[in-house]
């Protein structure tokens, strides 16, 4: 029986413990400081909206760990000992270990801007975020969201639900910048102001500033324009959670460095989730992904490996979703912000400008490479497989139907979209 | 728009108050004419006149004293009338002198006739009770004469017990008559002035509604509107809900034991119910119509809450069509045409009283198109319900048609996500709802077996108890106190997931043979729980939409409401081919999902 020992009750830590419990008789311990079980960070803004309470977020009843043998401890890793295989905690005591896991997750970035630690400043990850962002946004006359991405647009919808007007301070020409094209980019702002959100592209923070009592009082964007506001919320992206792994002889760099099998330098050590910056990053994915889904399946590949069925992380094609205020958002494929040389794509955006549908092929076997929907669900299936196979862009729109995901009796917008592709082309070709 | 929603709301408020307090405003005067009215027999109208007539002409301005003075006189003419009917220990004495002198005693009914020298129908109603409940001492042998008179007198006694149900006022009967005098006695607003009450309480009631209701079409964008409902004390259980759901219990307690307590609402709906159907209204037409208007009212509020969703929209037409259609308007009109009263959409088991042999007669009495709605009550049970559930899951029924589906998914909308969602309320609800499915079963068995043989105990059961027992415990404690007046405490299916004995029957052919499912969409889950939380039979869509695995459980109605509050497009309620319905857990690691496909 190896002594296993997981940092982290997240997604990662949690399904690495399942899985290994499901492959072996191991002896499993999970630590956290955050919350005493797993719950669903992804569910957070739904606490603060009303739609869910903490308890709903939680995955599996309390009494799951229990029965499954996975003992539970509140406490934090103060410093990790390889050379004697064993961590100290907070609370001074020490837990040894055969294998250790670090699924330790992020921290919201922080880029040194003056005021950045004010009371009424927080970034929106963890369970303590909610709690702060609760208090900080209770009675205030306006909040200002720093950053656009997917937990800038969380944000803005949570305070925007609680009736307090915002604004978002997105650096780039558009929202989503590094990840969206221009037209989806463009959907997406106006779903966004169409929730009275104040939007503003290529605006920067330059300065948080207090009041008398130290709270936040106002920001000042990098055009001197001065916003007053009782809450920042600081979105501009996360990073590992690995300081205290210092002078542990982990290799890190931005995160825990590892190789294909999510080991690290140390052979009894792995590390899993958004703390995990591969050495070689698999295809086109990023060095450090911090999903939901890929945290996942990281745990899942690692409980295999370490139950003695070594196998390679291979996360296979990239997909995701997201939601922006009303309109649904999925990916398969790649779809880049800009185009690659090679590539061209099929724009399609319905006449109330509230969905549409990207497709990026190969400009010379005309194969599809990637697809973004917004307002549209489509089939993970259908999609990875015409992705695949390399199916042309033109079958595909022939078929697109097969693909849709929408709720039985919605609109079919299937024959809209084959006809703006027909358009398309008999355009293209007449010139 | 902020202002017309609010004096909606306002609008509402007084309506209601002004509705409950139409229940301790009014005035209450008996007389004779009231009670010539009822159908009590010659003897009890006659012992109640003399009970009574102290009453008669009194106006109480109290319902309480009413009520009391109401029980003294049913209480003093109960006595009466047994006083009246039972025999005399004086009579048993001299009954059983008959027999002192023999060594061997042959009891024999014959001798009871010549205990009353009168000839009338008060000795003829005694010496049939006596012959009655002696009967069985015939052709006995007795030795001991102290042994014999003991039995005697014994049974004598129970005839003369047994005389409050057969001739004074108990049980249903009272009830009936209280609730008739009741309203007949009523004088108040709602009597005075009908239609100006109906127009204040539920003219108002509806108005207010509208305006609360209405604006929100226009308001916002269109999409999941599930704001806030864990911080409003309606709906997450805090003193209003709590408040609610004391105030719908009180009702249905009141509408099935104690309706004279809420005669008056039978009042304001007499107009109605005479321009319908040329009926006084009873406390089943306010019942009907106040449910009706649940479905119709709160329906637009769910319209609006969903005003993205095709599916939604047209399941919630359907859902008030059936119910204004269906169960509201078609028993009246056959009741005008002279044919059984019946909601044709209500399908046994769920329609428990089906196959009573009162039932059947009327139907048999009602000519061809009584059979026909016989025949049609019988198709829908088979081949109905399997053959809809293989199409189009149960779903077809309980979230489109059914009355108790339509109100859960209408008024009790704002509800759903209180549902219990551990898994030891799946284990309470897999043995309840079965156990009510048997038991609905046996019931119905044994009133067929009386039907057939004119027998009324089986294996020393009696049929009539057994559908006793069950109107009791199941049509009127679970589908009716619990099933509604809950939904502030365990969301709007209470009955449904636990109760319902139809619902278990659907959700059989549901699990195993059926083209219904909710296809998982891949690996796009990320375990948020929102279709958990949402679905109003507390089961855990997440446990399933997590893993890849499709959800197929027996007690989906197939609301759609999980697929509506995904965040990531993950659900979507199908009818496809049987094959691939039950897939396996895609293990979505390591390029999972594709490759653990193959």
């Amino acid at each position: 029986m190896t002594n296993i020992l997981i940092i982290g009750n997240g997604i990662s830590g949690v399904t690495a413990a399942r899985h290994i419990r499901k492959l072996s008789g191991h002896k499993i311990t999970v630590i956290s400081s955050e919350t005493r079980h797993f719950y669903a960070r992804t569910a957070l803004m739904y606490i603060y909206m009303g739609h869910m309470k903490y308890k709903n977020t939680k995955p599996y009843e309390n009494w799951f760990w229990k029965k499954n043998r996975i003992n539970l401890l509140e406490d934090q890793v103060r410093f990790v000992n390889t050379d004697k295989n064993k961590v100290i905690l907070s609370s001074g005591s020490e837990k040894s270990y055969d294998i250790l896991i670090i699924a330790s997750g992020s921290k919201p970035n922080k880029f040194g801007w003056p005021g950045q630690e004010l009371e009424g400043v927080s970034g929106f990850y963890s369970y303590q975020d909610l709690q702060r962002v609760i208090k900080y946004t209770k009675g205030i006359k306006r909040a200002v969201i720093i950053g656009g991405g997917l937990i800038g647009v969380e944000l803005a919808e949570m305070i925007h639900s609680a009736n307090i007007p915002v604004t978002m301070l997105v650096r780039e020409d558009r929202y989503w910048g590094d990840v969206l094209p221009m037209e989806e980019a463009r959907l997406v702002e106006r779903e966004i102001k169409r929730h009275h959100i104040d939007l503003r592209l290529n605006t920067e923070l330059k300065e948080i500033l207090p009041d008398q009592q130290g709270r936040v009082k106002a920001v000042i964007t990098d055009q001197d324009e001065v916003i007053e506001c009782g809450f920042v919320g600081l979105a501009t992206g996360v990073h590992p959670n690995i300081s205290w792994l210092k002078d542990s002889g982990i290799e890190t760099e931005k995160g825990v460095l590892v190789d294909e099998y999510l080991k690290t330098n140390i052979d009894n050590v792995y590390a899993i989730g958004d703390c995990a910056q591969f050495h070689k990053p698999p295809s086109n994915r990023k060095a450090i992904e911090q999903l939901w889904y890929t945290g996942r399946m990281q745990a899942e590949t690692l409980a295999q490996t370490i139950c003695g069925n070594p196998l390679k992380y291979e996360p296979g094609m990239w997909f995701n979703s997201a939601k922006f205020f009303n309109i649904e958002y999925q990916a398969y494929g790649w779809v880049w912000s800009d185009l690659q040389q090679d590539e061209d794509n099929f724009f399609w955006e319905a006449p109330d400008g509230k969905s549409g549908l990207k497709m990026v092929f190969n400009r010379n076997d005309r194969s599809l490479k990637g697809i973004n929907t917004f307002g549209i669900r489509m089939k993970q299936e259908v999609c990875e497989n015409w992705i695949r196979n390399k199916i042309s862009i033109d079958e595909t729109i022939e078929n697109i139907r097969e693909a849709i995901f929408d709720p039985e009796l919605s609109k079919n917008r299937s024959k809209q979209i084959r006809n703006a592709y027909q358009n398309e082309n008999a355009v293209t070709e007449a010139r | 728009m902020k202002t017309i929603k609010k004096t909606g709301i306002i609008l509402v408020l007084v309506s209601l108050t002004l509705l409950m307090s139409l229940l301790i405003t009014g005035h209450y005067q008996l007389n004779r004419r009231i009670i010539d009215s009822t159908d009590m027999t010659e003897d009890q109208k006659v012992a109640f006149d003399l009970s009574s007539s102290y009453m008669i002409g009194k106006t109480y301005p109290s319902k309480i004293n009413f009520l009391e003075e109401l029980n003294q006189s049913f209480d003093k003419a109960n006595d009466l009338i047994t006083g009246t009917f039972s025999v005399s220990q004086k009579k048993i004495d001299r009954l059983a002198a008959i027999f002192r002198n023999q060594q061997e005693i042959k009891y024999f009914t014959d001798s009871v006739a010549g205990l009353y020298a009168k000839q009338n129908r008060l000795t003829h109603a005694k010496i049939e009770g006596i012959t009655e409940y002696t009967g069985w001492m015939q052709n006995r042998t007795y030795t001991d004469f102290e042994n014999f008179k003991q039995q005697l007198t014994e049974s004598v006694e129970k005839y003369n017990s047994s005389l409050l149900q057969s001739q004074g006022f108990a049980g249903h009967k009272i009830k009936s008559l209280k609730f008739r005098i009741f309203k007949a006695s009523y004088l108040g607003w709602a009597e005075s002035f009908p239609l100006t009450m109906l127009l204040l309480t539920f003219g108002l009631l509806s108005l207010g509604t509208l305006m609360y209701v209405l604006p929100k079409f226009r308001q916002g964008e269109p999409g999941i509107k599930n704001d806030n409902l864990y911080k409003n004390s309606l709906t997450a259980r805090g003193w209003s809900g709590i408040l609610t759901g004391i105030l719908l219990i009180t009702f249905y307690v009141l509408l099935y034991w104690f309706a004279y307590w809420i005669a008056e609402w039978a009042v304001l709906l007499d107009p109605l119910s005479q321009w319908i159907t040329g009926r006084p209204a009873d406390q089943w037409f306010f019942y009907g119509f106040v449910y009706t208007w649940s479905i119709l009212f709160p329906g637009l509020n769910f319209l609006t809450k969903y005003r993205h969703s095709r599916l939604h929209q047209v399941r919630t037409y359907s859902v008030m069509f059936f119910q204004l259609v269906f169960a509201f308007t078609l028993p009246m009109i056959l009741y005008v045409l002279n044919l059984p009263e019946v909601d044709l959409k209500n399908i046994w088991p769920l329609n428990y009283n089906f196959f009573f042999e009162w039932k059947i007669d009327e139907y048999l009495e009602a000519g061809t198109l009584g059979l026909f709605l016989f025949v049609w009550g019988i198709a829908l049970i088979i081949p109905g319900v399997p053959l809809f559930t293989y199409f189009l899951g149960k779903r077809w029924y309980c979230s489109w048609v059914c009355g108790c589906g339509g109100l859960a998914e209408t008024a009790g909308d704002p509800f759903r996500h209180l549902s219990d969602k551990r898994l030891i309320a799946w284990r309470i609800e897999r043995i309840l709802v079965h156990s009510v499915l048997v038991f609905a079963m046996v019931m119905t068995g044994w009133v067929l077996y009386t039907f057939f043989t004119g027998k009324n105990t089986l294996l020393g059961v009696d049929s009539f108890k057994m559908r006793q027992v069950y109107g009791f415990l199941i049509g009127a404690m679970f589908a009716g106190v619990a099933g509604v007046g809950f939904y502030p405490f365990f969301g709007s299916r209470v009955w449904c997931r636990f109760g319902c004995p139809l619902a278990a029957y659907l959700g059989m052919v549901q699990r195993f043979k059926s083209r219904f499912r909710i296809t998982a969409n891949g690996g796009q889950c990320m375990s948020c729980g929102n279709c958990s939380t949402y679905c109003e039979m507390g089961i855990d869509v997440r446990a399933y939409a997590q893993k890849g695995q499709n959800i197929i459980r027996s007690s989906c109605v197939g609301c759609g409401v999980c697929a509506s509050v995904c965040p990531r497009g993950v659900l979507r309620l199908e009818n496809k081919k049987e094959k691939g319905r039950f897939n396996k857990p895609v293990l979505l690691g390591n390029d999972g999902y594709i490759n653990n496909r193959k």
